[in-house]
C-alpha cells in the first residue's frame, strides 16, 4: 500500500503503525465490545502534519477516522477496516492563554482537564466528562461533551468559538474565531457534535470562565427514590438552577461505596448529590431552601460537605459509579438517554418492569437536572446469550425514553453504538438534511464512514447550478 | 417592493412554496428586513399564521414556539410560568423565528448566550419540499447534526424556520442595576474587573457617546442588590462614578434601543472585551454612539455611513458588519475566501437552485 509509504514520509516512519499488535491498541474506543483493526494508525506531530495525513487519504481514496484518547462510549472512534486511524494524541500543546478575555487555544489532543489547569486558579472550562483527565478537547468538540454541569453551564458547544478543521479534502479552514457574532453562517455550532464526519479539528479556541465565588455541595438520602426525583422538580420550579444534580439508585450507591468507602449509607434507595455554585450571597439562601425541600419530601439525611475534601469524597463515588459496577457486576452496558425530567418517576417504574421481564440487573445513575440518565445493565457475557439480551434490554431502554419524548443520546454520541434508534426519533425527511450538511463537507464520505447516520447515504452531485446573484459574482455583495 | 406576500399556516405549506422554485424570503416582524441579501424575493413567505405556544413546559424548563410568534407574546407567556426566554434583542414586533434566523441577541446575552446557546431543536421548511426536525425538546441531547444552530443566523438562505424548541430560565426574583460613568480608560478597567469577578451578572454593558459613557451591570436573584452594591463598588476601583440604581427598566431598554438606527447606519463589532478601550476610541474619533456587551467584546456603533470603510479598517481584524445601513456599502466586509466557498457548499446542498433570497 503506497499510502503508507507516503504517511511515514509526512508523520516518521516511527509514527506509523502497521504491526498488528501495536494496532491492537486502537481497535476500539470506550464502547470495548466494538473491535476493528484499520490498516494502519498514524500519530501526526503537527496541524501541518495532520492536513498532509487527510490529504494523502483524499488522494488514496481511502477513508479515515480521527481519534483523541479513545474514552467515548458510542463507537465513535471505532476504526474503519482497510482504513486510516489518525491517533491525534501527540498535537497536545496550549498554544495560547487570553485570560482577560476568557480564551483559551488548543491543539486536539490537550486533555479536557489540562485547559481547566491552565487558567486555574482564576477560571475553568465547564465542561467536564467523567473521563475528564485523559479525553481531549478534539474528542470534545467532537461529541459536543457534556458531564455533571450541564444543567447550569451547558454543553462543549457552548464554549467553542473557534475551530481550524482540516476538511475531508484536505483543505484547511477556520471556522469561527476569537470574537463572537461573525458575519455567515454559523459552521462551528455545526461543527461540534458532528462526531468527526465533516473533518479534523487541528487547533481549537474555547471560552473559560471565572471561578464561582462559593460552591456548597450537599447529599441527601431518601428511601424512595420517587421523593428524590420530586425534590429535584422542587429544587427547580423554586427557581434555583445548581452547577449539578446528580441522583444514584440504590444498586449503583452500592457498587460505588464499595470501591470508594466514601461513607454512603447502603439501605436507602436514592441519593441526590446537590451542588450550588455563584456567588456566596446567592448560594448560602439557596442552600438553606434546598435543604428544607429535600427535609420536606423525607429525606431521611442531607449531608453538607463541610470543606473540600468532603466535596470530593460526595463526588469520588458518583464519578467511581460506572467503574464501581464491575464490583458487582462481571459485566455492564452503560446506557446515555435523555427524558424530560418530568417523566422521571414513569420511566424509571418502565425501567425497573424492563430489568424484572429481562431478569438483569440494572443500575441508575443520572444527571437529574437535566433529565440525562445512564443506566447500566449489569450482565456476565461469560452466560450464553446473555450479553444479546442486556444490550436488547438497553435498547428497550432508550426506545421508552424516546416514547417520552426524550433523546437517544445525552452526551456520548450515536456513533456506531446508537445510530440504529436514530430513526426512532428522526424521520427520513430529517435524516436527508443531516446528509445535506456531511455531503457539503465531506462529499465522499471518507470521514468516519458509518457513524450517526443509521444506513448509508450516497451525496450525489448537487442538483442543477447554484444561481449566484450578480453581485456576488462580481464579489460586491455575499449572501449572509 | 413587488413580491407576493403569502401567509403559509403549516410547514408542509411552507416547504410548498420553499419548491415553488419562486425566489423566496421569510418575513416576521419585518424588524430586520435591510439584514437579508442583494437579490430581491419573488414571494416573501410571511410566518404569521406560524405563530402560536405550542409547549410551555415549565417543569422541564423547555417551550416550542411557532417561528410567527413575536417575541414579546413569547416572554408574556414565560413570565406567567416564573420563567424567561433569555434573549432580549430590541425591535418591538420582532418574532421568534425572526430573532433566531438573524442571530440577533441583547443584553441578556451576557449570562445566557446568544439564540444559538438557547435552541434545543427547530423544525425548518426546505426548498426541496420537505420539512425537517432537528434536536429535540430536551435539555440535553446530542443525536444528529445540529441543524439548529447552523441555520441559526442564515436568514432564511437555508430554509424557513418554522417552529423552535428553546431553553428556558427561571425568571430572576430580582434584579437591580448598578451604573458607573466615566472616560473610556476607567471603562476599560471598570469593564474587565467586572467580567472577571464572580457576581454573576445576568447582563454587562457599556455606553458611549460625545466624549462620555456609562458601564451598567445588572444582577438577578436573591441576593440581587447586595451584589449590585458590590459592583458599583468595583466600578469606583475602577475610577467610574458609581452607584446602585433601583428602577432598571429603562435604561435596558435604551441600551438594546441603541443597537438599531432605521435611516442611519449601524455598524456591529465583533470584538474582545480587553479591547474595549480600542473600540471606543475608535468610536470617538468618527463621532459615533456606542452601546455594547462589554463581557462578551460585541458593540454597536452608530455612526455615518461614510466612516464605516475607515472604522473598519482601524478595527482590524475584528469583523464589522452593517446592520442598518444605505444600500449599496460593503455589508459584510472582508472575508476568508475557504470559508465562503465552504458556506457556498452548506447552501448550494440546501438551497441548489438558489432561489432563498
Amino acid at each position: 500500500m503506497s499510502l503508507v509509504g507516503e504517511l511515514e514520509r509526512i508523520c516518521g516512519r516511527g509514527h506509523v503503525l502497521t504491526d498488528r499488535d501495536r494496532l491492537r491498541t486502537y481497535e476500539s474506543d470506550g464502547l470495548l465490545h466494538l473491535r476493528e483493526r484499520p490498516a494502519v494508525a498514524v500519530l501526526p506531530g503537527t496541524a501541518k502534519e495532520v492536513r498532509r495525513v487527510v490529504r494523502a487519504c483524499h488522494e488514496a481514496e481511502t477513508p479515515w477516522v480521527a481519534r483523541g484518547a479513545g474514552t467515548g462510549l458510542s463507537g465513535g472512534a471505532l476504526p474503519v477496516a482497510d482504513g486510516v486511524l489518525i491517533v491525534l494524541s501527540r498535537l497536545r500543546r496550549i498554544l495560547a492563554v487570553d485570560l482577560p478575555n476568557g480564551r483559551v487555544t488548543c491543539e486536539p489532543g490537550v486533555a479536557n482537564l489540562a485547559v481547566s489547569r491552565a487558567v486555574a486558579p482564576t477560571h475553568f472550562f465547564p465542561p467536564d466528562p467523567s473521563s475528564q483527565v485523559v479525553c481531549t478537547v478534539g474528542g470534545n468538540v467532537a461529541e459536543n461533551s457534556g458531564g455533571a454541569h450541564c444543567f447550569k453551564y451547558g454543553f462543549t458547544t457552548n464554549y467553542v468559538t473557534g475551530l481550524e478543521v482540516v476538511l475531508p479534502d484536505g483543505e484547511l479552514v477556520v471556522l469561527g474565531g476569537t470574537e463572537l457574532d461573525r458575519p455567515g453562517l454559523d459552521l462551528v455550532g455545526a461543527f461540534v457534535g458532528s462526531e468527526g464526519t465533516l473533518g479534523v479539528a487541528t487547533r481549537i479556541t474555547l471560552r473559560v470562565v471565572p471561578v464561582p465565588e462559593t460552591i456548597r455541595t450537599l447529599v441527601a438520602y431518601f428511601d424512595a427514590m420517587e421523593d428524590a426525583g420530586q425534590t429535584v422538580s422542587d429544587i427547580v420550579a423554586g427557581g434555583s438552577v445548581p452547577g449539578a444534580l446528580e441522583i444514584m439508585d440504590r444498586l449503583s450507591l452500592r457498587a460505588a461505596e464499595e470501591a470508594t468507602a466514601a461513607g454512603n449509607p447502603l439501605d436507602v434507595g436514592a441519593a441526590l448529590i446537590v451542588e450550588l455554585d455563584g456567588p456566596t450571597a446567592e448560594c448560602d439562601v439557596r442552600l438553606a431552601e434546598v435543604v428544607a425541600v429535600c427535609k420536606r419530601n423525607g429525606a431521611r439525611g442531607v449531608r453538607v460537605a463541610a470543606d473540600e475534601a468532603e466535596r470530593e469524597l460526595v463526588w469520588r463515588a458518583r464519578r467511581a459509579a460506572f467503574a464501581a459496577m464491575g464490583r458487582i457486576s462481571p459485566s455492564y452496558y452503560v446506557q446515555d438517554s435523555v427524558i424530560p425530567r418530568t417523566r422521571l418517576a414513569e420511566v424509571l417504574g418502565r425501567i425497573e418492569e424492563l430489568s424484572a421481564g429481562y431478569g438483569l440487573a440494572v443500575a441508575n445513575v443520572f444527571h437529574a437536572g437535566d433529565g440525562n440518565l445512564h443506566p447500566l445493565v449489569a450482565y456476565d457475557a461469560r452466560v450464553p446469550g446473555e450479553s444479546e439480551r442486556a444490550e436488547e434490554l438497553a435498547g428497550e431502554i432508550v426506545l421508552a425514553c424516546v416514547a417520552a419524548g426524550g433523546s437517544i443520546t445525552g452526551e456520548h454520541g450515536v456513533g456506531v453504538d446508537k445510530k440504529r434508534y436514530m430513526p426512532a426519533m428522526f424521520a427520513d425527511d430529517d435524516l436527508a438534511a443531516f446528509q445535506k450538511l456531511r455531503c457539503a463537507f465531506d462529499p465522499a464520505q471518507r470521514a468516519n464512514p458509518g457513524k450517526v447516520m443509521p444506513t448509508p447515504r450516497l451525496c450525489g452531485e448537487v442538483p442543477g447550478p447554484y444561481r449566484r446573484h450578480p453581485l456576488e459574482e462580481a464579489g460586491v455583495a455575499e449572501r449572509l | 417592493m413587488s413580491a407576493r406576500v403569502e401567509r403559509p399556516s403549516s410547514a408542509r405549506e411552507a416547504a410548498e412554496l420553499l419548491a415553488s422554485g419562486a425566489r423566496v424570503r421569510p418575513r416576521g416582524g419585518g424588524t430586520k428586513w435591510a439584514w437579508a441579501g442583494a437579490e430581491e424575493p419573488e414571494v416573501l413567505l410571511s410566518t404569521a399564521a406560524l405563530g402560536g405556544v405550542r409547549e410551555l413546559n415549565a417543569g422541564d424548563l423547555t417551550a416550542v414556539f411557532g417561528a410567527g410568534l413575536p417575541l414579546a407574546d413569547a416572554q408574556a407567556a414565560c413570565a406567567e410560568a416564573g420563567l424567561m426566554l433569555a434573549l432580549d434583542p430590541p425591535g418591538a414586533s420582532a418574532t421568534v423565528g425572526g430573532v433566531v434566523a438573524a442571530a440577533d441577541s441583547g443584553p441578556l446575552r451576557h449570562r445566557y448566550g446568544a439564540a444559538r446557546d438557547l435552541l434545543l431543536g427547530m423544525t425548518v421548511a426546505l426548498a426541496d419540499g420537505t420539512v425537517a426536525r432537528s434536536g429535540g425538546k430536551v435539555i440535553k441531547n446530542v443525536a444528529g447534526y445540529d441543524l439548529a444552530k447552523l441555520f441559526a443566523g442564515s436568514l432564511g438562505t437555508l430554509g424557513t424556520i418554522v417552529e423552535v424548541v428553546v431553553r428556558l430560565h427561571p425568571l430572576p426574583a430580582a434584579t437591580a442595576t448598578a451604573l458607573g460613568r466615566g472616560d473610556a480608560a476607567a471603562l476599560a478597567r471598570g469593564a474587565l474587573a467586572l467580567a472577571a469577578a464572580p457576581l454573576e451578572l445576568e447582563r454587562l454593558d457599556v455606553r458611549w457617546a460625545a466624549g462620555g459613557g456609562a458601564l451598567l451591570a445588572q444582577t438577578g436573584g436573591v441576593s440581587a442588590e447586595a451584589r449590585a452594591a458590590r459592583a458599583a463598588e468595583l466600578m469606583r476601583d475602577a475610577g467610574l462614578h458609581a452607584a446602585a440604581e433601583g428602577d432598571d427598566g429603562l435604561l435596558w431598554e435604551e441600551q438594546r434601543a441603541g443597537q438599531r438606527d432605521p435611516g442611519g447606519t449601524v455598524l456591529r463589532v465583533a470584538g474582545l472585551p480587553a479591547e474595549l478601550e480600542r473600540v471606543l476610541g475608535v468610536a470617538e474619533r468618527h463621532g459615533a454612539a456606542l452601546v455594547g456587551r462589554a463581557g462578551v467584546g460585541t458593540s454597536w456603533l452608530r455612526l455615518d455611513a461614510a466612516a464605516v470603510p475607515a472604522v473598519r479598517a482601524e478595527l482590524t481584524p475584528f469583523p464589522c458588519v452593517v446592520t442598518d445601513g444605505p444600500a449599496g456599502l460593503d455589508r459584510l466586509g472582508p472575508r476568508d475566501t475557504a470559508l465562503v466557498a465552504l458556506e457556498r457548499r452548506v447552501r448550494e446542498r440546501f438551497d441548489p437552485a438558489g432561489v432563498l433570497v
